[in-house]
């Protein structure tokens, strides 16, 4: 039970992106992937949620293969991307961003019972649930986007740079929710960030992306000592 | 004061038509980016296929429901098996800005040769359920039927269900969403083709219904419904293109600017208003009335 | 050894393209000359855009009704003004294209759908509007008369091939204006502002005041097409310029291929050919009216749909497209 990647190779129009990558993502871990601007990070994410089209290589879900599927079948089997830039639809009142991943799924009492739980995780949405998406601040899009994403009871969370853009203080609220989601919820998550630090400070492991190729791989608490990633990630 | 309220009249029956045509255009837009010119196309073979079915049946009613059945089955299968497979092709470059408009005035051609080697070139009429004689005002006959006032209803039910539908209902939320970001959408796990594919066929219904409704006070021929396809663009365009409240309203704005300018300036103001009316409203909001966006760009 | 520069070699071409047609001219009927004349106008037509489409990324569906201006302009001045056909036909250039600019000042900031709607409703209702003035002659029109050839070309010398030669050589004239244009810096930020509009308003280009002129081009060659459309006919009157004029040209454009001005001659040639094609089609198989009267418009608009789906860059882009892409 787990995500693996093999030999993964994705291209970004005549650049490739994603170059050879392997890693493995063991059920019920955080694994944080780290790297500068332009390492690859986000296309490693919508190639693996489907958006974008694997070229070769391998992926698979608990030993299910991901490549070549589509993003909504992938949704509905349990792998939610919440994409960067935070990825709630303006039009569209919180509660209904919220009723989103909720439309397809057979169980209506669950879906009420999540939606319920996402709220008692980000209060504030419960506040906001008839407002627009679009007249919500930046750290509560971004608690949207990971509200609807936990709305379908998703087993592997693919978070991409939650931290963009965000004030430090929200951040720490952010990654503090996060990390407390995903031990009571039994979720694996692989969350893409540049802000190194505090993505290593809640994961369990981390894969560091440059260019496109991982250049390593080690638990969270290691990458953390080791002075090559401390030097040109972590900035100090 | 006849005058006024018949010319009032009138802008709600022409608008009522309009903003059937303008929805249908709104909702493919919104569910694809394409500006559906065949509409006029599918339409016109829709009210063909309500034509026959009242003749047969001798209810205009199946009629209607048939055309509109007819027409939903038509933009589900254009979208599915002629416009997916070309936009398949066709990715970037100033060929995609046209390559829609052009595919779909393509098909509208191939649409209306159709129905030409079918039914011929020759007009038929269409008989209205009820009467078309202007109704009695002060001892006067305006130019206002029982037939307008039943379009005016049938327009404003339609369009209240169709608002219920999206506001009200999981599929509606399923299609707004799909309509303002397909991505979120489909990380979402909504069948984004099912839903524009269902876009088209709602959009197809809508025209189905305006045929019927419109042909009754015209005649129908191939290229019966050109007219009507221009000022619901139109109105489209003037309502922003985004909602479906945008659609009727500038359908509303047309007719009433169509109806006024006609009966007290000069009746050759018909089409001439159109243009005026459109490039006075994007002048002022180069997006619509009743867009929200600010960039023009899609 | 002699090297040309890029912008002697096109005249060249042109010069040399002149020669064939005046060749060509001697050697055809006289219907196949007035055929020709057609395709000249065409293809000029079809230029104007590719002009706006290909080479600055607008749409326009209102090019008959510019086609209109520059026809109506170049009547006045020839039946009110007496001025000389050739003169008119500068005219009923000009004209069009200043008529262009003001409406490219209005228009060149939308986009998509907007300019696409804007440019729709003035090609059904500018033609409308001339049976408001008296001096346009209602659904009649005017009439359009280049006169007889002049005697010195001799009494052998038809008006059709005085067609033929004034069509060729405005259209030339035109052309090769155009493509020195579009190979010029002009051409560069065009295509710059068409690949994309953001970059080039970044990197200091003026990208509404280029977009209003290259408008104002294709609406001056639109307009001169116009002026010759109804030097053939020899009428101008508001059903010459229908919508479906507009469409065709779109035929005409996708056809040629919306990226290069090179290929025009084929648009207009595919222009004129499908009705001749369809003619014939219908004198051999028959067939009830509906079927002969619809045939020409769905070969039309078969051709159209067949050129998007398969060649949708154009027939030269395919085998380009091929190389580049894999």
């Amino acid at each position: 039970m787990s995500l693996v990647v093999e030999n993964l190779i994705i291209d970004h129009g005549a650049i490739r992106a994603i170059n050879a990558v392997s890693f493995s993502v063991p059920t019920g871990k955080l694994t944080a992937v780290i790297g500068a601007n332009g390492a690859g990070k986000t296309t490693l994410l919508r190639g693996l949620s489907g958006l974008k089209e694997i070229k070769s290589g391998k992926a698979t879900w608990n030993g299910d293969s991901i490549v070549g599927k589509k993003a909504e079948n992938l949704a509905r089997a349990g792998i939610m991307h919440v994409s960067d830039g935070k990825s709630v639809i303006a039009e569209l009142t919180v509660k209904e961003n919220l009723a989103l991943t909720g439309l397809w799924r057979k169980d209506k009492k669950d879906v009420a019972a999540a939606t319920e739980e996402v709220v008692s995780l980000f209060p504030i949405l419960g506040e906001r649930m008839s407002q627009s998406g679009g007249s919500l601040s930046g750290g509560e899009r971004q608690m949207l986007a990971i509200g609807r994403a936990l709305v379908a009871r998703p087993k592997l969370l693919l978070l991409d740079e939650p931290s963009l853009g965000l004030a430090p203080l929200i951040i720490d609220q952010i990654f503090n929710t996060i990390k407390k989601f995903v031990t009571t919820m039994n979720l694996t998550v692989v969350l893409v960030e540049q802000n190194a630090m505090g993505a290593l400070a809640i994961a369990d492991e981390g894969v560091v992306l440059n260019l496109g190729r991982v250049v390593a791989v080690d638990s969270a608490e290691n990458l953390l000592k080791d002075p090559a990633v401390r030097a040109a990630y972590l900035g100090y | 004061m006849i005058k006024l309220i018949t010319t009032i009249l009138t802008a709600l029956t022409t608008g009522a038509i309009y903003a059937l045509m303008s929805t249908a255009l709104v909702l493919v837009w919104r569910s694809t980016r394409i500006i559906n010119f065949a509409q006029a196309g599918q339409a016109v073979l829709s009210t063909y296929v309500g034509y026959e079915i009242t003749v047969r049946s001798g209810s205009f009613w199946v009629g209607v429901l048939a055309a509109m059945i007819f027409g939903a089955l038509l933009g589900a299968v254009i979208d599915r098996f002629f416009m997916r497979p070309i936009f398949k092709r066709i990715k970037s470059g100033p060929i995609l800005m046209i390559a829609p408009v052009v595919a779909t005035l393509g098909l509208l051609g191939i649409i209306q040769s159709i129905i030409g080697f079918k039914w011929g070139l020759t007009y038929q009429s269409l008989a209205a359920p009820v009467s078309t004689d202007g109704y009695n005002l002060f001892n006067r006959v305006i130019a206002f039927s029982p037939f307008n006032l039943l379009v005016v209803v049938f327009a404003t039910v339609s369009m209240l269900l169709l608002t219920l539908l999206f506001q009200k209902t999981n599929i509606g939320l399923a299609l707004r969403a799909s309509a303002h970001s397909p991505e979120i959408a489909r990380l979402s796990g909504i069948k984004v083709d099912l839903t524009r594919t269902l876009g088209w066929a709602l959009a197809g219904a809508a025209g189905g219904l305006a045929g019927m409704l419109y042909i009754p006070s015209s005649y129908l021929y191939p290229n019966a419904m050109d007219v009507l396809l221009v000022f619901g663009f139109v109105a489209a365009v003037i309502g922003g293109l985004e909602s479906l409240f945008g659609a009727v309203a500038g359908a509303m704005i047309l007719g009433f600017a169509i109806s006024f300018s006609t009966s007290y300036i000069s009746e050759k103001l018909f089409f001439p208003m159109a243009f005026i009316l459109l490039i006075v409203v994007l002048l002022i909001k180069p997006a619509g009335i009743f867009s929200s966006k600010k960039s023009r760009r899609d | 050894m002699l090297t040309l520069t890029p912008s002697k070699k096109r005249t060249l071409f042109f010069v040399a393209m002149g020669w064939a047609l005046l060749l060509i001219g001697d050697r055809i009927g006289e219907l196949r000359q007035y055929q020709g004349s057609f395709v000249a106008m065409y293809a000029l037509a079809i230029g104007s855009i590719i002009l706006l489409t290909g080479y600055s990324g607008q749409l326009s569906l209102g090019h008959s009704a510019l086609m209109a201006v520059g026809a109506y302009a170049g009547a006045l001045s020839i039946n009110n003004l007496h001025l000389h056909p050739v003169i008119a036909l500068v005219i009923a250039t000009f004209v069009a294209g200043l008529f262009g600019l003001l409406l490219g000042f209005g228009v060149a900031r939308l986009s998509g759908p907007y300019l696409a709607g804007t440019t729709l409703a003035l090609a059904v209702s500018l033609p409308t509007l001339a049976n408001q003035f008296p001096i346009l002659g209602g659904e009649q029109g005017v009439v359009f008369d280049v006169g007889l050839p002049p005697a010195r070309f001799g009494e052998n010398f038809s008006q059709y091939k005085w067609f033929f030669w004034i069509s060729c050589l405005a259209v030339l004239v035109m052309l090769w204006l155009i493509s020195n244009v579009v190979s010029s810096r002009y051409g560069r930020t065009f295509r710059a502002i068409r690949d994309n509009e953001t970059a080039a308003a970044l990197s200091g280009l003026n990208t509404g005041r280029l977009k209003v002129l290259a408008f104002s081009i294709s609406s001056g060659m639109a307009g001169l097409a116009g002026g010759l459309l109804v030097m053939l006919i020899s009428g101008v009157s508001p059903s010459a310029f229908p919508l479906s004029l507009s469409f065709s040209l779109l035929t005409g454009a996708v056809v040629t291929g919306v990226y290069s001005l090179k290929g025009v001659m084929l648009g207009g040639l595919v222009l004129v050919a499908i009705p001749e094609i369809a003619d014939s089609l219908v004198t051999r198989i028959g067939g009830s009216e509906g079927f002969t009267a619809t045939l020409p418009g769905f070969l039309v608009s078969a051709l159209l749909i067949l050129a998007v789906i398969f060649a949708p860059n154009g027939p030269g882009k395919l085998l380009h497209s091929f190389k580049k892409h894999g």
